[in-house]
């Protein structure tokens, strides 16, 4: 069957080309609904990647975040109009210490293969996880980065010691704002820290504890343990700050992506016996743990929605340059396609 | 109940020359088309009207390419012309269903094979809703209209000229019934089936097509198509 692909060909420019996606058993074929544009789809539509990493990546469809709703089922697991999220990770081989998404021969939607930006998507059946009705849309949408902080808590979890009186999130972004909803639903009895830079962003962390300029951090504040969600030129101070207010033995938990390489105080990460450790993308695993979640913690489903930012019906290409050029405008928040190709 | 119909009665000297039987990419272009309505849920039946001579061919094709359809592709013989070949289509259902006041035609040109899954979406609920769906986009070049063929006789404005796509969507029995009333000449004149629905005052509605749905005519409109093709 002739597949519409929306693919970035150069900066700010969409075209379309056509795949052919065979009707073979063991595939399910999903019409993207709702699509959500990550930082990582912006640095490639305005062409911040590196030169050489633009012409080896492009032509690619843009967009690892979305919903969608199943077509066509040859294994008879879905019905035509079952809303499902899909999992933009592919992994190629099965480990069992290594997890998914961080095996090398992995490939990811929007990365090393085309994204959610096509008419259809054939996924495999464990590809998919089904989403009810209760759940609104245009939250589901960003599931895949709500699954990317579960993934980085769970394993938190595992590896941080057990003194967790307080912990600190270092970034007011969107994947701050996640990472804290979900920290706060997950571990309830840790006070919670969030710093940042812009007041209008931290004064939505209404539910932690206290939240701090990142300019004015009172000097013997202390967390025991820390999460880094800033990524980009400011890691670095964010992670000096970090390592400056952690207790000993602590965890850093890295989430922020950088273009560059940034130094770190490795005398005092010894001094001080941290831990740091960095989590990218997400498995199946962590998706349904995330589904889950936003059964048990109705309220979290309500707080990501104060960060859905401009929904955009996407009937055109001229449509996905005018979301695009939405996103790069806002100030906090996802912006959604409402996906009708 | 709804139903696709695939028109496919392009009738060449051979199977390999006619256009809905040339390959793009690793299948021929009618598969691809049938592919769109096949995965395709509120479609009961997709008929495929082939002539006659190539029926069997096309029998085969549709069991290798679709293996598990038990049933729900179904060949049927074409007629001379184009709303021959729908009125075909009509009785056909009319033997083996039969035909109420609801059932809807999802008619389409075997070659435009790029058909989205949109299209033919907002075909059966406009089709439900208003009755009668043409699939249309505007016209990007400037028409001119001339009734002798040397002259232009006027330029009509372009902001509301559009360029006719399929599908088209209808009640098969309101084509029945308009075009058992046309004469024989008429019929030979008529060439589009909503043109019918138009001549006898129905509503026809609008759906917007995309500028690649295009027919897959010449050769040369199979060599843009397979330069669109992802390797």
């Amino acid at each position: 069957m002739l597949n519409a692909v929306y693919r970035l060909v150069a900066p700010r420019r969409f075209e379309v080309e056509f795949s052919d996606i065979g009707l073979k058993a063991g595939q399910i074929i999903v019409r993207p609904s709702y699509l959500s544009i990550c930082h990582a789809d912006q640095r490639y539509y305005q062409g911040a990647r590196p030169i050489e990493v633009m012409q080896q990546k492009l032509p690619m469809a843009l967009i690892h975040e979305g919903l969608g709703e199943v077509v066509f089922d040859a294994t008879g697991n879905f019905k035509s109009g079952d809303s499902v999220i899909m999992i933009p990770n592919m992994p190629k081989e099965k480990d069992s210490i290594i997890a998914e998404n961080y095996l090398r021969s992995s490939k990811f939607c929007a990365s090393s293969m085309d994204g959610f930006m096509q008419e259809h998507v054939a996924l495999g059946i464990d590809r998919v996880v089904p989403l009810d009705s209760s759940i609104d849309k245009s939250v589901a949408a960003f599931t895949e980065l709500v699954s990317v902080s579960v993934h980085a808590l769970r394993r938190f979890d595992v590896i941080a010691h057990q003194r967790r009186e307080a912990v600190g999130i270092w970034g007011d972004g969107n994947l701050g704002y996640i990472t804290a909803v979900f920290f706060k639903a997950m571990f309830p009895d840790t006070r919670l820290y969030v710093f940042g830079v812009h007041q209008e962003k931290l004064s939505q962390f209404s539910f932690v504890e206290e939240t701090f300029s990142v300019t004015d951090i009172p000097p013997d504040l202390l967390v025991d343990h820390a999460f880094e969600c800033v990524g980009g030129e400011a890691s670095q101070r964010a992670i000096s700050q970090i390592i400056g207010h952690i207790c000993p033995e602590g965890t850093v938990s890295l989430l922020g992506v950088s273009e560059y390489p940034v130094p770190i105080n490795t005398r005092m990460v010894l001094e001080k016996g941290l831990r740091i450790f960095g989590s990218s993308r997400s498995g199946r695993e962590d998706f349904l743990e995330t589904v889950s979640l936003y059964h048990r913690h109705p309220e979290v489903v309500g707080y990501l929605s104060n960060i859905v930012g401009a929904q955009i019906e996407i009937r055109t290409i001229a449509d996905m340059n005018r979301a695009f050029e939405t996103d790069i405008h806002k100030s906090i928040g996802k912006t959604i396609m409402i996906w009708n190709k | 109940m709804v139903f696709g119909v695939i028109l496919a009665g392009g009738d060449r000297q051979s199977i390999k020359k006619a256009k809905q039987y040339m390959l793009l990419g690793s299948k021929p272009v009618l598969v691809h088309t049938v592919e769109k309505f096949y995965i395709h849920e509120r479609l009961e039946k997709i008929l495929v009207l082939c002539p006659e001579k190539w029926l069997e061919d096309t029998q085969e094709m549709i069991e290798k390419y679709f293996p598990a359809s038990q049933g729900r592709i179904v060949l049927v013989k074409s007629g001379e012309t184009r709303n021959e070949t729908i009125r075909n289509a009509a009785l056909y259902i009319e033997g083996h269903f039969g035909l109420d006041e609801d059932t809807l035609l999802v008619t389409h040109d075997s070659v435009r094979p790029f058909v989205t899954y949109r299209i033919i979406e907002e075909n059966i609920e406009y089709g439900l809703k208003h009755g009668v769906v043409d699939t249309v986009v505007p016209a990007s070049d400037t028409i001119v209209y001339s009734e002798d063929g040397t002259e232009i006789t006027s330029v009509p404005k372009r902001s509301i000229m559009y360029q006719g796509q399929t599908p088209q969507t209808f009640h098969a029995k309101k084509f029945l019934e308009l075009y058992q009333k046309l004469s024989d000449e008429e019929k030979s004149l008529l060439t589009d089936a909503c043109k019918i629905f138009v001549l006898n005052g129905e509503r026809v509605y609008l759906a917007e097509g995309e500028i690649f749905n295009t027919k897959i005519t010449y050769p040369y409109d199979l060599k843009v198509a397979e330069s669109l093709m992802i390797p």
